[in-house]
């Protein structure tokens, strides 16, 4: 009898509603290695069928309970939710605090997992589609995809969404802010939250301004009004995502996106394995060979980059 | 001995060396936070994973966080007196939920409950007044000691 | 006349500059200082059964007490019911269970509530422990505004602290204008909110922080009374404050007078209140719960005793010391008495209490009097901003956006840090640590409190007029819907009825909603 392979095992269960099992196969993923890409590849076979939210804006917006009331908005069986928070540079520890603002939202039915940076843009640039793929092919559907609309990186993960919601609030510049950080041009729907403000109608005005300079071709970003923490307006921004994906499929720019999305996860595995074999070479004993020369100034720093660059492109790994 | 600044173009490792993914929070209604958040920061600051639920948690919910989290460990506050009845609770969902997750307790616990604490299954008690060092290594140790035991 | 220990007289107070007694009221309230009436010693009590907090009760009176103090039980203060998932543990632990009326009756059996003065410390159900107390009162014949006491009914800085919320902050707020609107009007002799900055203290914030935030939410209620149609010197003689007596001696002394000076030029030059008394910060103090330490408890005794003159030497109008083992459990009898005799050895041994600001006048108290001043209106500038020039507004912007969590944590934090660093010394914590012999003396409630308490609430809701209740709720569910209606009459009705805490709020959330809080770490 032919023992079943224990990664199949583990799907099979992620898939049939195991949260234990989804939640052990996304710290594979997000460990990276040889396992993660086991996992990727096997996730692979099954994904491609979730819709992906991206929501994404500064600090303080109300973001995260936005995703929560979301998540329970889209009445569906098993909406999943990724919160992605930085890692402090420094430590590489994190506070992921984004589960209390959802918890009380979503009730029992969606499926939350914080995620760190890990201060490495590259590697979540690779971490996080792959979370996205094993949600995917464990049958959740929405994913929804939270982070803090500051670094680039984070507004180019949300971005990299079906439907890209940008979440600003009245009163606060947020607009400008967001017109900073190129929020505006990756925003498929604009929430102004906390619209129960008095200057919550300015702030649609703005946006409004805003959008009539930069018009985008075939869909104009939409604005919708929402008080979340209250709950009021959620049903009309569901709605309005399941327009946007109608709209995407209709228009052909559904296909369009997975296929630039998934172009630009191979640029973006590549430069990681890059970054990590440039980080080896470095390190191995005639990279600091090569140091020591520079250190002794024997060896300029281009001839030394030139030398080791002609080890990394042979077809040969570097030593460890 | 002064350890070199993090370099964070390049990951510090190479096996990529997962953090410990720890999660916080208080059980039932007892709103003194202080101690949880600064437990919060000092783990962040050693480099784990905090996910931070906070204030009226119940087992089940801590349980269902820890799964979804894949949490090492789960670090509980108490400081109502609480802790004879909340604590082995605790363990007896995570046991429960077939979770290999240890769990720590902090805040005001008599001295003369530790050892009950201990036989009905709490990891380590980590008495007031602890220093940072003490709250992080004992977070360690409770994960080193389940992860041997696996 | 008054004499020092070895009998040279002393005047009321010393110095012609600035006199107590006199706007902005620095240097004490009245001229006469403790020597007219010293500060009231009050002692917090609560345990158990509604029963078994009586039997305090009546040791108290008949030891010549005439205020009681009330602390309520986890499930209580959250408006939960005994047999809610949460209340499991805590039932009667830290204070008394009182689900219902009945409880309320229980806990003031024969006990003449027109002769006594009550305080109760409760938040977020402040109105519906009100109505219970109204209406036991009525029931044996004492009329409301007979009722003498203060109900803490603080609500702001339960998001900005101590985390005892039910309801998101508007609507908790038109609860605690709707009982200062009833207290106003019916209940001449009721202080109808203590505003608090003792939580903000022990949740780790700096001195100048406590001040702040707490004269902070006293303005934010001001402007709430005063949009409910309240004119300022109708209620504000009746508000009082609650602060934190820490270790730092000086900076504690420079708070208290900092705060006398702050709320009365607020209160004049913004508020347009012309009554002195509405002008006049009187506040009750409690010794620093945070500051004790489980290792060499002992030790706290002494901490206690400094924190408390600190307190007096700044004009408190009450005080509470806590007992030295309040860091290991709840206090034992014992340490609780060591505690009262500390105030008594302040009071009456030390001659603290013989002149009025006895310090005031020294540079450096008057300079860090100012410099808390002067740290305050920068946060009180900030609050401003943030309501486009309302203090209700700003102190809204602010829990929502998790400024005051925030820089609580923030101060909290770093505190520790330094005392993981040793840049500052906790005798017996992080320095002179040998000699620690651990308490095995302690107090704890058996599991026996909770089945009672079970046991009664089952019983209530057995023996009463569900019709009723249900007619109750559904009538308070209606008031609730209506911004402009006073919740207080409602509520008595549905407390009449022996609708329970759970159920009272449970109604009052289908309109008011549940708050969560805002992480901020």
């Amino acid at each position: 009898m032919m023992s079943r392979d224990p990664l199949d095992e583990l799907f099979e269960t992620a898939g049939s509603g195991n949260r234990r099992a989804l939640g052990k196969l996304l710290t594979m993923v997000e460990k990276r290695g040889e396992t993660a890409a086991k996992v990727s590849e096997r996730a692979h076979r099954d994904a491609g069928q979730a819709r992906v939210v991206g929501v994404t804006g500064a600090p303080g917006t109300g973001k995260s309970t936005i995703t929560g009331r979301l998540a329970a908005a889209s009445g569906a069986s098993r909406p999943a939710i990724l919160a992605i928070d930085p890692s402090s540079p420094l430590t590489g520890g994190a506070i992921l605090g984004d589960r209390i603002r959802m918890d009380n939202h979503v009730g029992n039915s969606a499926f939350i997992r914080s995620m760190a940076t890990r201060g490495h843009a590259g590697g979540l640039a690779v971490a996080v589609p792959d979370a996205i793929r094993v949600l995917d092919a464990a049958g959740c559907d929405p994913i929804i995809v939270e982070t803090v609309g500051v670094g680039q990186v984070e507004v180019s993960i949300a971005a990299a969404a079906d439907t890209t919601v940008v979440v600003v609030t009245p009163g606060w510049g947020d607009a400008v802010q967001a017109n900073k950080a190129g929020l505006l041009e990756v925003a498929d729907i604009f929430v102004v939250n906390k619209a129960d403000r008095p200057d919550a109608r300015g702030a649609r005005r703005d946006l409004e301004l805003m959008l009539d300079l930069g018009h985008r071709s075939g869909w104009r970003a939409s604005i919708v009004l929402t008080t979340a923490i209250e709950g009021e307006g959620i049903d009309d921004l569901w709605t309005e995502i399941e327009r946007h994906t109608a709209h995407l499929r209709e228009s052909g720019e559904l296909i369009r996106r997975r296929c630039r999305r998934r172009r630009d996860e191979v640029a973006d595995r590549i430069e990681l394995e890059l970054r990590d074999r440039v980080h080896q070479i470095i390190q191995n004993q005639s990279g600091e060979f090569a140091l020591g020369r520079v250190d002794r100034n024997e060896l300029s720093p281009a001839a030394a980059a030139e030398l080791l660059l002609s080890t990394l492109t042979s077809d040969k790994p570097p030593e460890g | 001995m002064s350890e070199p600044p993090a370099d964070t173009s390049f990951p510090p490792e190479t096996d990529f060396g997962a953090p410990i993914r720890v999660v916080l929070a208080k059980l039932g209604l007892d709103g003194h936070d202080r101690g949880l958040k600064i437990v919060a920061r000092t783990l962040r600051d050693a480099g784990m994973e905090v996910i931070y639920l906070g204030l009226r948690q119940t087992a089940d919910s801590i349980v269902a966080a820890c799964e979804q989290e894949d949490a090492d460990v789960i670090g509980l506050s108490m400081h109502n007196a609480g802790h004879l009845t909340l604590a082995p609770r605790m363990v007896q969902a995570v046991d429960h939920a077939g979770l290999d997750v240890p769990v720590v307790i902090g805040g005001i616990v008599p001295a003369d409950d530790v050892a009950t604490l201990i036989d009905s299954g709490v990891a380590a008690v980590i008495g007031p007044g602890a220093s940072a060092d003490e709250v992080v290594s004992a977070v360690k140790a409770a994960v080193d000691r389940q992860t041997d035991a696996q | 006349m008054v004499e020092s220990m070895s009998g040279i007289p002393l005047d009321p107070y010393y110095g012609d500059e600035l006199k107590p007694g006199e706007y902005p009221y620095t240097r004490g309230l009245y001229s006469t200082g403790y020597r007219s009436k010293l500060w009231t010693m009050r002692m917090f009590a609560g345990f158990g059964t509604a029963t078994d907090t009586n039997a305090r009760f009546h040791a108290l009176l008949r030891a010549g007490g005439t205020g009681l103090s009330t602390a309520f039980d986890m499930p209580t203060l959250m408006g939960r019911d005994s047999d809610h998932e949460w209340a499991i543990g805590e039932v009667g632990r830290a204070g008394v269970a009182v689900d219902t009326l009945a409880d309320m009756e229980d806990l003031f059996a024969g006990i003449d509530l027109g002769d006594v003065t009550t305080s109760m410390t409760i938040n977020g159900p402040a109105a519906i422990a009100m109505a219970m107390y109204v209406a036991v009162a009525e029931k044996n014949g004492v009329g409301r505004a007979e009722l003498g006491g203060t109900i803490q009914n603080d609500i702001l800085k339960e998001y900005q602290a101590q985390k005892e919320y039910i309801f998101p902050p508007r609507p908790s707020v038109r609860l605690v204008t709707d009982l200062i609107r009833f207290t106003t009007a019916e209940m001449p002799r009721w202080h109808p909110v203590s505003i608090s900055g003792y939580h903000i203290r022990e949740a780790g914030s700096t001195a100048a922080q406590e001040l702040a935030f707490t004269l902070a939410n006293g303005f934010a209620y001001v402007e709430a009374a005063a949009a409910a149609g309240l004119d300022v010197d109708d209620f504000a003689p009746r508000l009082s404050f609650f602060f934190n007596a820490h270790s730092d001696f000086f900076e504690e002394i420079g708070k208290y007078r900092a705060a006398r000076r702050i709320w009365a030029t607020w209160m004049r030059d913004r508020y347009g209140a012309a009554n002195p008394k509405s002008l006049m910060c009187r506040f009750h103090t409690q010794t620093a719960g945070v500051s004790l330490t489980a290792q060499q408890p002992e030790n706290n005794i002494a901490r206690v005793a400094l924190q408390a003159l600190s307190a007096v030497l700044g004009g408190t109008q009450s005080l509470h010391t806590d007992s030295y083992d309040e860091a290991l459990a709840l206090p034992t009898e014992k340490a609780a008495r060591i505690a009262l005799r500390t105030q008594q050895i302040v009071a009456h041994e030390t001659g603290a209490a013989s002149v009025v600001d006895p310090l005031g006048g020294a540079p450096f108290v008057e300079w860090i009097t100012g410099e808390m001043e002067r740290q305050a209106n920068e946060i009180f500038d900030h609050i401003d901003q943030l309501g486009n020039g309302s203090m209700l507004e700003g102190v809204y912007g602010g829990i929502e956006d998790g400024y005051f969590v925030g820089e609580i944590a923030d101060a909290a934090y770093r505190f520790e840090r330094e005392v993981n660093a040793g840049r500052r010394i906790i005798v017996g914590v992080n320095e002179f640590i040998e000699g620690d012999d651990q308490e095995s003396n302690l107090l704890s409630i058996g599991r026996e409190t909770e089945d009672l308490q079970l046991k009664r609430l089952e019983q209530v809701r057995g023996d009463r007029d569900d019709d009723a209740v249900r007619a109750s709720l559904a009538a308070l569910v209606e008031s609730a819907a209506q911004p402009d209606v006073n919740l207080m009459p409602p509520i008595i009705d549905a407390v009449q009825t022996y609708a329970t805490e759970g159920e009272i709020v449970a109604a009052l959330e289908t309109v008011f909603g549940t708050y969560v809080e805002t992480a901020v770490v």
